[in-house]
């Protein structure tokens, strides 16, 4: 199977920390591949470099074949990178409606309209309240970010992704913070997303890592120590020490 | 109709019915005020398309309003000199005619916003406000020392430029034509806010790392709001020389570029018409406060911090609550 994303022998360091060392990855084509790791482990950093936003000091990053490792974060953003944050990074002053519509002026390169009011704009703001009807937030799409709940806060960084309609999704905990029942609503989200892009899904919740990956990567102290399908993992020494030990 | 709204047509209302009033009882100095508040004003919607909307603190506007009040006095004069602006390699004359002068001062505007953009918005915050000082300071010290308009001095214009079908020198006239070019600016920016554009740079003023995740380059926004920002700055330059009937290297000081900024701060930050309300309040209390007291910039000084420090938001956060948006 061709590999979406390609991610191979990625280093970085902070000063005398190694965030990522010599990571490999990739992300294939229908598949959700989560990446899990204690906090601290590297996810964010990993996600960062192949978003954008921190470059790595060796190791080359390829999307749709092409070698993105010096792209910057808008250019992989138009080739199809659809990004949430682990922190939430919303218009917080702005609607709901408008950051979904944020999303949408992305990929449809009509920003540099100044007289056409972005409401008015009928296909835009189909394809955002699309995004926000997926994530059932279509009922808030007035209230202002600022107002949200934090998981509502969460759903809307799904919904930002979204609208891109990209080409692979790399997603950081997209869970936390949400309610049984949010997550449960999630899940069933991506369950049905990864058909149309595949998932890069770092989450700390191993139920719906269990309930959804198709492969997993586990990272430690910044080094992968284990990659493979749910049942490998589960029966990994290695992770049981490292990672689920603590949690079984 | 919303409350802010009905205030902002009270607002115009007392733009407009105060030197009606004027010219009706024949005060041609109200009259001559009110115009200054509304070019205050312009300038001030002009810096508010970068401060308030893209958040670019730039404390070098007055760069703008100064390019602008030199086109003016620089066409005007060889136009009232009868000598050619330039002999070669083509011959330009001056000009009284005010939509050439206008196009100046907003064509030369805006090229040096482009260029000012693409030296200073690779910094933010402290570092982008010093920028801007100092190519406000650059345009103040060069046009001191250039003699050959005026210097330190300035430049006299005798008589108001004109434009087409109206008597200029009337001064409810010129109030008017200043007052159109005014509302057709505050349009302009109600547009642009609700633009996918003002809803971009409003972004990447918040959260520049979303509007690049999202495909969109804040600094081309950035740079957009800029130009656009120092192009009606221009023009308000252009109107407050011709108001003056002179030019001089104060239009270019620091203080200016301060002042407007002052009366965005004191009319509401981030609303359309609040840099209208702050410019009408500052001009009336220089009129009323400078005859008093030789401290009147100290009262007002005074008034920024008590707005900064108790109000949620000028003008407009009084009379209106809570800030919006
Ligand atoms: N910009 C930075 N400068 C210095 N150190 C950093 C920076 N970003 C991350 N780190 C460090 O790198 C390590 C990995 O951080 P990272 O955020 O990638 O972990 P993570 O696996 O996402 O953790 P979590 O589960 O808590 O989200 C941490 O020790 C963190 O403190
Ligand atoms: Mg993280």
């Amino acid at each position: 199977m061709t590999a979406v994303l390609e991610v191979r022998g990625i280093t970085r360091r902070f000063g005398a920390l190694v965030a990522n060392e010599d990571v490999t990855l990739d992300l294939r084509a229908g598949e959700i591949h989560a990446v899990i790791g204690p906090n601290g482990a590297g996810k964010s950093t990993l996600i960062a470099q192949i978003c954008g936003g921190v470059t790595p000091d060796a190791g080359m990053i390829r999307f749709l074949g092409q070698d993105i490792t010096g792209a910057n974060t808008q250019a992989r953003a138009r080739m199809g990178l659809g990004r949430t944050f682990q922190i939430s990074a919303l218009a917080m002053e702005n609607s709901v409606l408008d950051n979904a519509l944020l999303g949408a002026l992305g990929a449809s390169g009509r920003v540099w309209r100044l007289w056409h009011p972005v409401l008015k704009d009928r296909a835009l703001r189909e394809r955002a309240e699309d995004a926000l009807r997926r994530v059932q937030l279509i009922e808030f799409s007035d209230a202002r970010v600022g107002d949200l709940s934090h998981g509502q806060r969460r759903q809307l960084e799904v919904a930002m992704a979204l609208t891109l309609e990209p080409k692979a999704f790399i997603l950081d905990e997209p869970m936390a913070g949400l309610s049984a029942e949010g997550t449960k609503e999630l899940t069933g989200l991506l369950d049905t997303l990864r058909q149309e892009a595949p998932i890069l899904l770092v989450e700390h919740d191993m139920d719906v890592v269990f309930a959804l990956a198709d492969r997993i990567t586990v990272l430690d102290y910044g080094r992968v120590i284990a990659t493979g399908t749910v049942d490998d993992i589960r029966r990994n020494p290695k992770v049981q020490s490292a990672y689920l030990g603590e949690e079984a | 109709m919303t409350r802010e709204t009905l205030l902002n047509t009270l607002l115009m209302a007392l733009l407009i019915g105060v030197p009606l009033w004027a010219w009706v009882a024949d005060e041609p100095f109200t009259i001559t005020l009110a115009t200054r508040a509304v070019i205050f004003a312009l300038a001030a919607v002009g810096l508010n398309i970068a401060l308030g909307l893209g958040g670019l603190v730039s404390l070098g506007h007055a760069v703008y309003f100064g390019i602008g009040g030199y086109a003016m006095g620089i066409l005007a004069y060889h136009a009232q000199t009868y000598t050619p602006l330039m002999a070669w390699p083509f011959v330009i004359e001056g000009t009284k005619f005010m939509p050439v002068i206008w196009l100046v001062a907003m064509v030369v505007s805006a090229v040096v916003a482009f260029v000012i953009g693409l030296l200073s918005l690779r910094t933010s915050g402290v570092y982008f406000i010093m920028i801007t000082l100092a190519f406000g300071q650059m345009f103040y010290f060069f046009t001191i020392s250039w003699p050959r308009y005026g210097g330190e001095d300035g430049l006299s214009i005798y008589v108001r430029n004109g434009f087409p079908g109206l008597n200029t020198l009337d001064p409810i006239q010129f109030f008017a034509i200043c007052l159109a070019l005014l509302c057709a600016v505050l349009w302009l920016n109600a547009r642009i806010v609700k633009s996918p554009f003002g809803l971009a740079l409003g972004a990447a003023r918040q959260v520049p790392q979303r509007v690049e995740t999202v495909g969109l380059d804040p600094f081309r926004l950035k740079l957009v709001a800029l130009v656009i920002s120092g192009t009606i700055c221009g023009l308000a330059g252009a109107l407050f020389a011709d108001l003056n009937r002179f030019v001089s290297p104060t239009m270019f000081s620091w203080q200016m570029s301060g002042e407007l900024i002052v009366f965005i701060i004191l009319g509401g930050l981030g609303r359309v018409f609040g840099p209208v309300a702050g410019a009408t309040l500052f001009v009336l209390l220089e009129h009323l406060l400078g005859g008093v007291s030789d401290y009147f910039l100290f009262y007002v000084g005074l008034l920024l911090l008590l707005v900064v420090l108790f109000t949620p938001g000028g003008i407009y956060g009084i009379l209106l609550g809570r800030s919006k948006s």
